[in-house]
């Protein structure tokens, strides 16, 4: 149970500390690191708590794809170096007290729920957790995913497929002054456009317009 | 403080939470890390959800963290595609100068 707050204090702690940085850090890149290094000890607080399956997924999800394309976009847009200072400057010194107070006050809202909170005696008993069972995490959470969710699984799957064709869509862009094939163009290309049979009168040659 | 419950990850959500919000509240630079605060607040919800799934005993809890991880990775994208988009038409990112709508 020490091992437990140790791991607990140490994965949080960072977890925090990284979370801070993301929003205050001067540079983009820098930003996308530590978003990286929160996901990396959320999913380990996850698989320490006995999540494995959605820790593993976190990191496959957020750390190798999500990430990478936060910083493949930062790159390719050339804001890395465009400071991100949000305490200094004039226009934005308006905005900074009401933040704080807004984010604070939601803070302590949800500080309060937590701690003003009935919990059922049952809760605190570790027995009663899904790490005991002899069942592995990865095969009760496919039990009931294909089961009980199917059709949420289905939805969101076509959620995945509209955002796909939805970024493709948006990104995509029609370039004057490219050669490129037309295949409709080739497919329905005619003999009768293609050939001309002619008479061909001795010693005239044909005229060939092109 | 040494036997770790419930109450440590709900508070360890809420103050992810409010880092998320404070960023998307007092960034006035660069859209991207807006995005990556909102990111920061669906990992809070997923923290919740997790702690309360594994102390109920019930799975339910991370099923719907699957589909939160779904959502946010699709609203990731369409949103960099946006911000791609937007940038390409008007050279800037910054959010003081995105102000098209006038809001």
């Amino acid at each position: 149970m020490i091992a437990h707050a140790i791991f607990f204090y140490t994965f949080s702690i960072i977890a925090v500390v990284s979370a801070i940085m993301v929003t205050a850090s001067k540079n983009t890149v820098h930003s996308v690191f530590f978003l990286i290094l929160d996901f990396i000890s959320i999913s380990c607080l996850f698989i320490m708590i006995g999540a494995e399956f959605l820790g593993m997924i976190m990191l496959i999800v957020y750390v190798g794809a999500v990430a990478v394309l936060f910083l493949f976009v930062v790159m390719m847009l050339n804001v890395a170096q465009q400071k991100n200072q949000w305490f200094a400057g004039q226009a934005t010194s308006k905005h900074i007290p009401v933040g704080l107070i807004i984010s604070t006050l939601i803070f302590f809202e949800i500080i309060i729920v937590i701690g003003g909170w009935k919990y059922k005696p049952e809760i605190f008993d570790i027995n009663n957790s899904l790490a005991n069972t002899s069942v592995s995490n990865t095969h009760s959470l496919g039990q009931i995913l294909y089961t009980d969710y199917i059709h949420v699984f289905q939805i969101s799957g076509m959620i995945l497929l509209v955002a796909m064709i939805g970024a493709i869509v948006l990104t995509f862009r029609q370039r004057s002054g490219v050669k490129k094939q037309s295949y409709i163009k080739q497919i329905s290309r005619e003999r009768i456009e293609g050939v001309e049979v002619l008479e061909v009168q001795s010693n005239k040659g044909v005229k060939i317009d092109d | 403080m040494i036997e770790i419950g419930l109450g440590h990850y709900l508070t360890l959500g809420a103050v992810i939470f409010s880092i998320g919000v404070i960023g998307i509240f007092l960034n006035r630079k660069n859209i991207i890390v807006i995005l990556m605060s909102i990111e920061l607040i669906l990992l809070a919800v997923n923290i919740n959800l997790v702690a309360f799934s594994i102390y109920l005993g019930d799975l339910a809890g991370q099923v719907f963290t699957l589909f939160i991880l779904t959502v946010a990775a699709a609203e990731a994208a369409i949103g960099l595609a946006i911000i791609v988009v937007y940038f390409r038409n008007s050279g800037t990112i910054r959010v003081e100068e995105i102000d098209k709508l006038k809001g």
